[in-house]
């Protein structure tokens, strides 16, 4: 199979490129352990990660999977508000040509950002979440960390739960885990329910507790506190009673469901600490430590094109 | 004209929707008026000659709905580039939107408009003026009187809705004193803020913000109770969903005198054009899942729709190259109108002369304009089109200066081959 180009979304992978992927990520998870690198295989290579989005978590996740592989690795962070209507978006492609970059990893708080760039940018680009479109590499990790505890995805019955309208997580993993088998149920108020989804082979439920039943995986999203002021959702204690992860809810859950959340945490709003913290029942820093491996895998599969180009 | 006074055009298939002429023939311009037209006018002395080779003759286009990127965008579009577009699109007459820099919201920038056009000498502009000052939807109305005099043709903020109940029944009720139509831009201001595409499976796949569809029936069926209040005249812009079609079809069976256009982007595209994020096929209102298409055209057959219109609106690379939400909408129509327009024929379902009424005698009777006929002693405003010529939109290739097409790449049937304004010609393929 010839290496893609780029990574910009989930929608449109075919199972053996993501199970190729996860394969590879696995093995990179178990490098990872042994606390050994391979500083040759992207040795001399720029990667560039270029952040129009806070991020500290994603951003330093790439950082770190660039540097075990031996990129050279800058970061760029553009404040949204230095950026002028996102023209200086092709403006920045222009120059990016000019560095010679070979691996580009692009945050954008707008739908559609990373593939624009990737027409003008000679780099490898990889979307690392645009706007509410697709987090790529946050469902390639999600299902890493979920296929290492159950080894398998196809059968698994997974909820994602919360802010699905606003979430490119949400998105990712549902095209992710329909496209490997995985059953997927959707679950929050209607507002935050985006029209039209039904028809991505997923079943949508207002109520948790309903929900919930006889799931394998819980997976929470983050729910921002601006929605609170668009008339989408009241108060953050509401949602917490009628949307929140808490012992009693979870279970409703399969007895050995896990939980996951691709942070960072409202403690409190989605999720309750208790659970959060609980090692038994939540993969939250596993999620954190396959972030790097899938990143590490991703890095390798894009950088063997640019290698080829040499 | 220096040379000839007169010029005969032969060996033409004439169609008039307006008489329901559809002949072989002749016309003959004299002076810049049309002396004559049928068979046997023979070859008078000193006329110029022309073989249409058995081509269409028909009317010049009237659009009814046209955004010039002049004044106040002239990077986009000027005057005389519009004007050049228009004609390789057989367009004669355009009524141009008032949602300038400044907006045509001042009697003097009426008449300013109208003389740009004659000084293009290829084109009619009717102006629209503005509704409210500006076009900023305010509560400050324009002067409607006073525009309607200077020949302000008809009355709308562009493409900003006229979103308060109250202002828009104010504005129907006051309009009558002149005998003035508003032309409503139907789209629910508060349920379209911050939308880029149509609410549904095809924006949350592509994470882009949704606008649902019954933001244009809300409008529509607010405004037909408004007009129905106020005995209003009242014409909805760019109608692009099924149960706007119904609403309004319901409305003319009443018997209200409410009118509406489409744009070709509404019968001939649909929504998957924005696939990939194609900016280009971003418009206002956005493009529209396949039953509303369907919709729009067979509403197009029915005769529901009262006539199509570009609904250009110019744009340039910078306004475009953007990511999909923060690119600006809108898409040029004026050499493609005549083409987009004639492929609904091809099914079957929409005749020649009622696809061509649809660019002509239909709107000029709408706006109430002298134009869009090929009648004795009008002025020879003509369009010669061969129905079968096949070409292929191509975006940075298009004549005038915007080149933000959503028809790029479309194969077309159907091709303007000379345009002509009070007998001069204007264009030739």
């Amino acid at each position: 199979m010839l290496p893609p180009k780029h990574l910009l979304a989930i929608e449109g992978m075919y199972p053996p490129e993501i199970g190729q992927l996860l394969d590879l990520a696995e093995s990179y998870a178990l490098l990872n352990r042994s606390g050994k690198t391979q500083r040759d295989l992207l040795r001399g290579r720029t990667l560039i990660n270029l952040f129009f989005e806070d991020s500290t978590r994603t951003r330093t996740s790439f950082e770190l999977a660039g540097k075990r592989l031996g990129a050279d690795v800058i970061n760029m962070s553009v404040s949204a508000s230095s950026v002028n209507k996102g023209e200086t978006l092709l403006d920045t492609a222009t120059t990016l040509n000019a560095m010679q970059c070979d691996l580009l990893v692009v945050r954008h708080d707008q739908s559609g950002a990373p593939a624009l760039l990737a027409q003008k940018v000679d780099a490898a680009v990889i979307n690392a979440g645009d706007g509410t479109h697709e987090h790529p590499t946050q469902a390639l990790l999600d299902a890493l960390t979920i296929r290492r505890r159950r080894g398998r995805l196809d059968g698994l019955t997974v909820a994602i739960c919360g802010d699905i309208a606003h979430s490119r997580v949400a998105r990712s993993n549902i095209f992710l885990l329909t496209t490997m088998g995985a059953s997927v149920r959707l679950i929050g108020p209607p507002t935050l329910i985006p029209s039209g989804i039904e028809a991505m082979g997923i079943t949508v439920s207002h109520d948790m507790d309903e929900g919930l039943r006889g799931v394998d995986i819980v997976m929470m999203l983050r729910l921002q506190r601006e929605r609170m002021t668009k008339g989408l959702v009241p108060s953050a204690r509401e949602f917490f009673r009628f949307y929140g992860l808490d012992a009693a809810r979870l279970a409703r859950a399969k007895p050995d469901a896990l939980v996951m959340h691709p942070g960072p945490m409202n403690r409190g709003v989605e999720i309750d600490s208790a659970i959060a913290d609980d090692p038994a029942r939540s993969l939250i820093r596993e999620q954190v430590e396959m972030g790097v491996a899938v990143r590490m895998a991703v890095l390798d599969v894009l950088g063997r094109k640019q290698r080829r180009n040499v | 004209m220096s040379e000839s006074t007169k010029l005969l055009l032969e060996n033409v298939r004439l169609l008039d929707p307006a008489t329901g002429l559809d002949a072989a023939g002749a016309l003959l311009v004299d002076h810049g008026r049309i002396a004559d037209l049928g068979t046997g006018l023979g070859r008078p002395d000193g006329a110029e000659i022309l073989d249409g080779g058995g081509a269409i003759l028909c009317p010049g286009l009237l659009d009814m709905r046209a955004a010039l990127g002049e004044p106040g965008f002239e990077y986009r579009e000027t005057i005389a580039s519009a004007a050049e577009a228009a004609a390789a699109g057989g367009i004669t007459t355009l009524a141009a939107l008032p949602d300038s820099a400044p907006a045509i919201d001042d009697p003097a920038l009426v008449f300013l408009l109208r003389s740009r056009g004659e000084a293009t000498g290829s084109l009619t502009i009717l102006p629209y003026a503005a509704v409210t000052r500006g076009c900023r939807g305010g509560d400050d109305l324009a002067e409607l009187g006073l525009l309607r005099e200077a020949g302000a043709v008809a009355f709308s903020d562009g493409k900003r809705a006229i979103g308060s109940t109250q202002l828009m029944r104010r504005v129907l009720s006051y309009a009558r004193a002149f005998g003035a139509r508003i032309v409503q831009h139907p789209e629910d201001p508060s349920l379209a803020e911050g939308g880029a595409a149509t609410e549904g499976e095809l924006a949350t796949r592509l994470g882009l913000p949704g606008i649902p569809a019954i933001a244009e029936s809300i409008i529509v069926a607010r405004d037909i109770r408004l007009a129905r209040l106020t005995r209003g005249r009242l014409h909805f812009a760019h109608i692009s969903t099924a149960e706007s079609v119904e609403l309004i079809r319901r409305a003319k069976a009443e018997g209200l005198e409410i009118t509406c256009d489409t744009a070709p982007p509404y019968f001939d595209l649909n929504e998957t054009a924005i696939g990939g994020y194609r900016t280009y096929a971003k418009l206002s209102p956005p493009l529209r899942p396949e039953a509303d298409r369907q919709a729009i055209a067979a509403a197009l057959a029915d005769g529901t729709i009262d006539a199509v219109a570009s609904d250009h609106q110019p744009r340039d690379a910078d306004d475009k190259r953007l990511p999909f939400a923060q690119a600006s909408a809108g898409g040029t129509g004026l050499a493609t109108l005549l083409g987009v327009t004639l492929a609904q024929t091809q099914g079957g379902r929409l005749g020649l002369m009622a696809a061509v009424a649809l660019l002509t005698c239909r709107p000029a009777r709408l706006l109430g304009v002298e134009a869009g006929t090929l009648a004795r002693g009008a002025p020879a405003d003509l369009c010669l089109f061969d129905p079968e010529a096949l070409w292929q939109v191509q975006a940075g290739k298009l004549p005038g200066k915007a080149q933000n097409t959503p028809f790029d790449g479309r194969a077309l049937e159907g091709r303007v081959l000379g345009t002509w304004k009070a007998g001069r010609r204007v264009f030739a393929a």
